[in-house]
């Protein structure tokens, strides 16, 4: 755990007047499960959203594996990155959303297929091949041929996964993933996303699951109106929480 | 627990005397003979000859003039859909020239009468005696002609209102599905083609139904350039052979087939595609309903009252 797979300095960003995120540093190692808690309205989303540049942050730094995001910067000069070259970018980072966000005109199989056949520019039965392992690996292989309407929202979650999965990513972002879910679909979910951190995948998770935090995180962030509150250990950030405002989130949430 | 006890028997069914519906039997039989008269006075008027409608209705040149209204309308719909869309996306593109160029389009095109139109890119020779590129060039009048002047009018024109519709298609799909299209690494141009617009698909083909028709009863005004059509061949007849009238019951009978081969070919594409779906969209309206709203004045009408 040399090099920082996720560097962000002073990250700052702004929607119109309001400052949503406020000056953000932090450092997600290669390997490791970054779990960010924090009330509504903090800042974790956009976070997020900025590290594959959904976003573009107003000042600071952000790199994903030493390369700044969005930018290159040569001498003292920042230079906006083509969209192509953004694109680029991006395939190396999974990203899962709340609401699944399924292409819903296309089967699971099919879902799984697109971006390492459009945008790798695989070859389909090399991508089809893959693309069913991955649906096993999330326990959906008989589930290939179904269309996202036809799955509950656990198993569309489970295909969004092995969807990011496809692109071989080096970093998976998981922006609240088990939100929009019944309570029994949840554990499904949590449970690949577990077999996902034993394999030593970096995994940055936006959650409000305190158990999957304190059970799968080698760090946990608290986060709170743009701002950092607190970093460190599960056990210490959980267990034996510092400030006021940590104290006042989990005694809602535990 | 509801289950029903055992003793309980199951009711006599309901047979009830259903209220007497006076008003509907009188309603009908005064439209049957409002009707009646109606068809009586016109089937037996003097003043029209029923055997030169029926020896029209197959006329070669009415036939030909029947097919160029088709081509007119296929043509001018394809065409206009292609750039309908090249323009939707420009006014959705960040680029402000981009969106800028597609506003000032659908300003010009949709804020002057499509029968101006047509006229103004029959006399382009007027202004123009010779079209062409470097030392390449025509005679205008020779370039373009009537065919091709209601061609480009009525694409151009289509084009502007397709944009629209295209534009409601892109916009009424979920702005999560072009960003997880982007977080997968694929670009804009990607995104737009294999995901954003099969999903408009749904949204815009409805009304692009309703634009075929409108388009085919709107191809009669390329009458007023002579350009060859199903109503320019009938009125040529009618003031040639002073039978005026019967050849626009002639016309008026292949508009009226056309629009309601249309109309069915429309409400069964549109079941097609609700089912295509997977998300078991409600049918749209019966073939009744469509051909219904398909025959009300549309916009034929009000750009025809602006002459
Ligand atoms: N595109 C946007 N335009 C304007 N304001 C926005 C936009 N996106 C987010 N915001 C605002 O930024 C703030 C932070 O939003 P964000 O979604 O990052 O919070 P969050 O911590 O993820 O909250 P939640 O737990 O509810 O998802 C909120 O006040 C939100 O209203
Ligand atoms: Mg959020």
């Amino acid at each position: 755990m040399t090099t920082a797979m996720v560097r962000a300095e002073n990250v700052h960003k702004s929607f119109g007047h309001v400052e949503v995120l406020k000056g953000i540093d932090l450092e997600v190692a290669n390997g490791e499960v970054f779990c960010l808690l924090g009330p509504s309205g903090s800042g974790k989303s956009t976070f997020l959203r900025c590290i594959n540049h959904l976003e573009t942050i107003d000042a600071g730094r952000l790199s994903v594996d030493g390369e700044l995001i969005g930018y290159r910067e040569e001498g003292d000069k920042l230079y906006e990155l083509r969209e192509s070259e953004v694109a680029a970018q991006r395939r190396d980072i999974g990203m899962v959303f709340q609401r699944f966000n399924l292409f819903p005109h296309m089967t699971a199989l099919e879902n799984v297929m697109e971006a390492p056949v459009q945008v790798r520019r695989e070859s389909r039965t090399d991508a089809r091949d893959r693309a069913l392992q991955l649906l096993d690996r999330v326990g959906l292989g008989e589930r290939a041929g179904n269309y996202p309407a036809q799955l509950s929202g656990g198993q569309q979650q489970r295909v969004a996964i092995a969807r990011a999965l496809a692109m071989k990513p080096k970093l998976m972002l998981f922006d609240e993933p088990t939100s929009a879910l019944d309570p029994e679909l949840v554990g499904e979910v949590l449970d690949v996303m577990k077999d996902l951190a034993r394999e030593g995948m970096t995994m940055i998770v936006v959650t409000h699951e305190i158990g999957f935090a304190r059970e799968v995180a080698d760090t946990v962030v608290f986060m709170d109106d743009g701002v950092v509150v607190e970093a460190g250990k599960p056990a210490d950030i959980i267990g034996n929480p510092q400030h006021a405002r940590t104290k006042a989130f989990l005694s809602k949430v535990l | 627990m509801t289950a029903a006890s055992p003793e309980r028997v199951r009711p006599t069914p309901i047979k009830a005397i259903p209220v007497r519906r006076t008003g509907q039997w009188i309603s009908a039989a005064i439209v049957v003979a409002l009707v009646g008269a109606l068809v009586w006075t016109v089937a037996t008027n003097d003043n029209i000859q029923w055997p030169v409608v029926g020896d029209y209705l197959f006329n070669s040149n009415i036939l030909r003039g029947g097919v160029t209204t088709i081509q007119l309308t296929v043509l001018s719909m394809v065409l206009g859909v292609v750039l309908g869309v090249v323009l939707a996306v420009m006014r959705l593109s960040r680029n402000p020239v981009l969106r800028t160029v597609s506003r000032a389009y659908l300003w010009l095109f949709r804020g002057t009468p499509v029968l101006v139109q047509i006229v103004l890119w029959f006399n382009l020779g007027l202004i123009f005696p010779r079209l062409g590129v470097g030392p390449i060039s025509a005679d205008t009048n020779s370039l373009i002609s009537a065919f091709g002047a209601a061609l480009l009018a009525l694409t151009l024109n289509e084009a502007a209102y397709m944009a629209e519709i295209v534009r409601g298609g892109i916009l009424s799909v979920d702005k999560g599905q072009t960003e997880a299209a982007h977080a997968l690494g694929l670009t804009s141009t990607k995104t737009m083609r294999r995901i954003v617009l099969p999903q408009a698909m749904r949204v815009i083909v409805p009304p692009t139904g309703n634009e075929v028709v409108t388009m085919l009863k709107t191809t009669s005004l390329v009458a007023v350039i002579g350009a060859q059509d199903l109503f320019t061949e009938a009125q040529l007849y009618g003031s040639k052979n002073f039978t005026t009238f019967e050849m626009l019951l002639v016309a008026s009978f292949w508009y009226l087939v056309l629009t309601t081969v249309l109309t069915f070919a429309q409400s069964r594409l549109e079941q097609r595609f609700a089912r295509g779906t997977s998300q078991g969209a409600p049918a749209g309206p019966g073939f009744a309903a469509r051909l219904h709203a398909n025959l009300r004045p549309g916009r034929t009408a009000t750009q025809g009252a602006s002459r």
